[in-house]
């Protein structure tokens, strides 16, 4: 026994290239284990993704296609006439022209996370004490966030104390009240909250690059800029392409921020809030599902669009 | 073409449910008689008086309650957002023993998820405000307490401001605000924008006006309610005009409910629209309690002023209890021996009961007011009014609507007055004509 074993274990590298020939002798020894182990450890997550995810989208295909209420004990069966809806109706889609305002506010969140990151990237004083101020807001609960900037916007609030300060005074205005500001209001909360994030996926990134990199870039005389310019951006490629996506389709679903502060009214309405109202609000559960089920197929559309238009690029920086 | 079968498949399930009920009662009957017919087990109350459930007033009822029967167990399960959450609930049948039920249910679907207390006639004869919660002939809630419909009011403002007399026009009601606004301080009337629901305070009123007390009959005939002179005309311009001129709060957006009790207290509100049940949670905000003062929707008919009196949340049985007569017991105790409605300041569900001190303005107004209560809907008509509502996404009792009305009237868009309400009027109706086909 303790000799085949002996024989079994420490070669086991060295013949690594006869890869084949080692799998039948373990799989042997373990009998079926070995090839079931890893899907007896997927089986759980992915039964609670089942339960909490796929069984849940999969009713609200079938509720779109139904005209229930979501209370009726019977859901009618009406085909795509929610789709039809929802599609000749256009006071509906005009919402998307308030996501435009956080479309544009996700570049100036995803500039600010790559500068901050890169600047932390470098040996700093208290970087880790930065890490965490930058990454903190990420980690309160939105509801919270949603009071702390009602505050903050409110005539006499923080941000007109602090204008009054700086001399600014005259900026004052309604920030929540006033339809041409309200959505910058908004979307600028929306950068605080949700920059950090970026932050840690960008800092992230810049770290996995080598080292040896940057020594040999110095050796060369290449300032920050162009340290920045030739190896930190090329070698975050594909983690810019993510935060691009994720920037879409966030932009595309927001609610949390204007749901809270402002209920979507005074023009702050996003698709999801209007899905959310006709749900709850007037009890039209089917119509909701068949928006939110277009919704989902537009973040697809997109993402393929934004994938045939910018294809992944395997990075190679040596 | 939709109605027409939904009512069919209703009526089905009506007779359903009541099958279903009559023999759950009857099996629980032939279990409690071995008892002899002693009431025992374990009731659970869903409450949206999250407050009362956490300053102990709640575990009062239930000591008190316990003491009358003592083999049955209160819990109270106390729910912040409660009209979502259990209206999602009721998707299960996990929904307590006794409940408040939801406001999106529609008569129709009462049947279905809640125990029969009685035909309307029955309870008629001991309970008011039973109109609104019955189907086919039986009542399913008994109302906790009811409200009557109007405004509160720091009489100190408005005397400084001159106003003594009530308004008893929109006219002269806009004329007190302008002398407010010129006079004092204060803000002359707070819409409470920020909370959503206070706006929905207004639709209250709707009846009044025109002191019919068949208007929500005669709602879904009507093509164009947002037309001069109709009540919904004549509340939302009132609202309109008082915001085109300027005398609500500057920043409606960042609004602040539980603050605005005590500005009102304090004389920076001068007024805010709200029903009766607010009165006392003023007085108790106020420095002084007498400030606070109540009054009627500026408008008479005849010479006197109407307010609509109707219930606030009706208790009921879950259908699925397995403790119904226990639950019933907790109903009418609530009801008759809690002194809830009393301590609320509200009017007791009691026909017998008193009006509420809270009430003593109106009181004094004697025969100059009249408190009005809206006829249920004919049978067979009892869900048009929300499925038109529902159809036009329009929302009378949601906040929705006139949040948008507040905007448009402080020129946040380009409409005016007579579009906003004409869009209103077209919306309302192609629903109908939608709903009524």
């Amino acid at each position: 026994m303790t000799s085949t074993r002996e024989l079994a274990q420490p070669p086991a590298r060295p013949l690594l290239k006869k890869k084949s020939a080692l799998l039948t002798s373990r799989r042997r020894r373990t009998g079926w284990g070995w090839r079931g182990t890893p899907y007896v450890f997927l089986a759980l997550p992915v039964l609670l993704l089942v339960l909490f995810t796929y069984v849940p989208v999969a009713n609200m295909f079938w509720y779109s296609l139904t005209d229930w209420d979501g209370l009726d004990k019977t859901k009618t069966f009406v085909g795509i006439d929610n789709y039809v809806s929802v599609f000749t109706r256009p006071e509906l889609f005009r919402v998307f022209f308030v996501s435009l305002y956080y479309f544009a506010a996700s570049f100036i969140q995803m500039a600010l996370a790559l500068y901050f990151a890169t600047i932390l990237s470098f040996s700093t004083r208290f970087r880790n004490l930065f890490k965490g101020i930058l990454f903190f807001p990420y980690l309160v609960n939105g509801v919270a966030i949603g009071f702390i900037f009602l505050y903050f916007f409110r005539p006499d609030g923080t941000l007109d104390a602090l204008l009054d300060i700086v001399g600014l005074g005259d900026l004052s205005r309604p920030w929540l009240g006033d339809r041409d500001v309200v959505n910058f209001s908004l979307a600028s909360t929306s950068i605080w909250r949700y920059m950090g994030l970026n932050f840690v996926l960008f800092l992230g990134a810049i770290q996995s690059i080598p080292n040896q990199l940057y020594e040999a870039a110095e050796l060369d005389g290449a300032n920050r800029w162009q340290q920045f310019r030739f190896i930190i951006a090329p070698g975050i490629k594909p983690i810019i392409g993510l935060s691009f996506i994720l920037a879409i389709s966030g932009s595309l679903a927001v609610f949390e921020i204007p749901f809270i502060m402002t209920g979507g009214s005074n023009g702050s309405e996003t698709f999801v809030i209007q899905t959310v109202n006709s749900a709850f609000k007037f009890s039209k559960v089917g119509l909701a599902s068949a928006m939110a089920v277009v919704l989902l197929a537009i973040v697809l559309v997109i993402t393929w669009i934004q994938r045939k238009l910018v294809p992944e690029e395997k990075v190679n920086l040596t | 073409m939709f109605p027409h079968s939904r009512r069919r498949r209703a009526a089905a399930f009506t007779a359903l449910a009541s099958v279903i009920g009559l023999t759950a009662a009857c099996s629980a009957d032939s279990g409690e008689s071995n008892d002899d017919g002693v009431m025992a087990g374990d009731i659970t109350v869903l409450t949206w008086r999250t407050d009362l459930l956490e300053d102990g007033t709640l575990d009062g009822y239930k000591a008190e309650f316990e003491k009358k029967y003592p083999d049955i167990t209160v819990e109270f399960e106390g729910i912040t957002d409660y009209e979502g959450e259990v209206r999602t609930r009721m998707n299960t049948e996990d929904y307590g023993d006794v409940l408040g039920i939801p406001g999106t249910i529609t008569p129709e679907q009462l049947p279905d998820f809640f125990e029969p207390l009685g035909t309307t006639e029955e309870l008629a004869k001991e309970y008011r405000f039973i109109n609104d919660k019955s189907y086919d002939g039986n009542g399913y809630g008994i109302a906790v307490v009811g409200n009557a419909q109007g405004l509160v009011y720091n009489t100190k403002v408005w005397a400084e401001a001159g106003v003594t007399d009530l308004p008893t026009s929109p006219e002269e009601f806009l004329d007190a605000l302008d002398a407010i606004a010129t006079t004092t301080d204060a803000i002359p009337l707070y819409t409470n924008y920020a909370a959503n629901w206070p706006v929905t305070q207004w639709d209250a009123h709707r009846g009044s006006i025109t002191a019919d007390e068949e208007f929500n009959r005669s709602l879904p005939e009507d093509d164009a309610p947002w037309s001069e002179g109709k009540d919904l005309y004549v509340i939302d311009s009132l609202l309109w005009d008082a915001v085109e001129g300027g005398y609500i709060e500057e920043d409606p957006t960042t609004t602040d409910w539980e603050a605005s009790k005590g500005m009102l207290g304090s004389g920076k509100i001068a007024t805010m629209a709200l029903g009766s049940w607010a009165i006392g949670q003023m007085q108790d905000a106020a420095d002084d309690p007498a400030d606070i003062g109540y009054m009627p929707f500026p408008n008479q008919v005849d010479g006197t002023f109407h307010s609509i009196i109707g219930g606030d949340y009706n208790q009921a049985i879950n259908v699925h209890s397995e403790h119904k007569e226990e639950a019933r017991a907790w109903i009418d105790w609530f009801n008759a021996e809690s002194g809830y409605a009393e301590s609320q300041g509200g009017l007791s569900p009691l026909l017998d009961g008193d009006m509420p001190e809270t009430l003593a303005d109106f009181e004094a107004l004697g025969d100059d007011l009249v408190y009005l209560e809206q006829l249920p809907a004919e049978p067979g008509k009892e869900t048009l009014v929300t499925d038109i509502d529902n159809a036009a996404e329009i929302g009378l009792q949601k906040e929705i609507y006139r949040k948008a009305l507040i905007d448009a009237a402080r020129g946040q868009t380009d409409e005016t007055k007579d579009e906003f309400f004409d869009d209103l009027n077209t919306r309302w109706a192609e629903a109908r004509a939608d709903v009524m086909s």
